[in-house]
């Protein structure tokens, strides 16, 4: 089906469709959900790539709630503790 | 354990310039392909790394706040260290991937866009506005579901906007365990400097985050004296949560 649109568009940009099959198996592996809930022989490369882009934008918001806290930990160490002074050198 | 690196990326280009020059036998260029990308493929996963990534980004952070100075800063703090745990974690991707070296140059590009952003601005959204439609229909015509999706993906990893799907998935290979263990080491600081075991991370393998910060943390403290006592005491509130994990 997809593959025989891939091949033609492939004879053009010269990248053969193994190629993408295994690096899209690789990405496969690195995605808890599909490696964790389905077989592997089940997942579509358009299933793949869905829950990759899913994936990513979950980690980029993982990351920008933890630089949030980060930066809200280290704002409010700075306001209270005795030890202030100690951990201002350390961390700032 | 990493060779030159300066090497290595040149061989990548001249590999690649052969790919669109020539047609090599498809066994070849994957045999070539896999070894270049075992050879030069970073362990995120190791502790080692995410110990040397610890330790970085607690000196890009405390080079952050020394510039921003006192006062907590309006609206959105953590913008300042999100682009500081960004920058360190391109810098430890030394160079060998796309998204490291697009994070490392679009720093630049900002800062030399601040002072011309006004003149910038204005012209670009006039031009903009009329070819915005045709392109638009060109990006949905003729590409397929897979097509479609990876352009997707591209936009999101920084530095593949227009690049083919290939030259994506590879990028996305490296760029997943990267942030990965960016949230590890992010998580397992907050959770240090917080003094509680409290939160959720979905990333696993939380357990071995604390002890590779505390091993940065001492690290770090080393130069400073009264640090010992700092440690020390993070190890009293961590021992009576975390358990039998910390060992210092």
């Amino acid at each position: 089906m997809s593959n025989r649109r891939s091949r033609q568009s492939a004879e053009v940009s010269r990248i053969t469709d193994d190629q993408i099959i295994e690096l899209v198996s690789k990405l496969q592996q690195l995605i808890p959900e599909i490696r964790n809930n389905r077989r592997s022989n089940k997942v579509s490369a358009s299933k793949v790539l869905q829950e990759t882009c899913n994936y990513v934008r979950s980690l980029h918001r993982e990351v920008d709630d933890l630089s949030e806290r980060l930066s809200q930990l280290l704002a409010t160490i700075d306001a209270e503790s005795p030890e202030a002074s100690i951990i201002r050198s350390l961390i700032m | 354990m990493i060779s030159n690196p300066v090497a290595n990326s040149s061989d990548r280009a001249r590999e690649s310039s052969k790919k669109k020059k020539k047609r090599r036998s498809q066994s070849a260029r994957d045999q070539s392909e896999n070894t270049t990308q075992s050879r030069t493929a970073i362990p995120w996963k190791s502790e080692a790394q995410q110990q040397a990534y610890s330790s970085k980004l607690l000196q890009a952070i405390r080079q952050a706040r020394q510039g921003s100075s006192a006062p907590a800063a309006p609206r959105r703090g953590g913008g300042a260290v999100r682009e500081a745990a960004d920058r360190v974690l391109a810098a430890a991707a030394k160079g060998r991937t796309r998204w490291s070296r697009a994070i490392l140059t679009n720093r630049l590009k900002i800062k030399f866009m601040k002072n011309r952003r006004q003149r910038v601005a204005v012209t670009a959204s006039s031009r903009l506005k009329k070819p915005r439609v045709s392109i638009l229909r060109l990006k949905c015509k003729n590409l397929s579901t897979v097509q479609r999706k990876a352009r997707v993906l591209g936009r999101l990893v920084p530095g593949c906007r227009k690049q083919p799907l290939p030259v994506v998935l590879e990028e996305v290979t490296d760029y997943i365990p990267a942030l990965e263990m960016q949230i590890r080491a992010m998580a397992a600081l907050a959770e240090l400097l917080s003094g509680s075991a409290s939160g959720s991370s979905s990333i696993e393998e939380r357990a071995w985050g604390v002890p590779t910060v505390k091993k940065s943390l001492k690290q770090v403290a080393g130069k400073c004296p009264a640090a010992e006592f700092f440690v020390r005491m993070h190890q009293k509130y961590l021992c009576a949560t975390v358990g039998s994990h910390v060992v210092m």
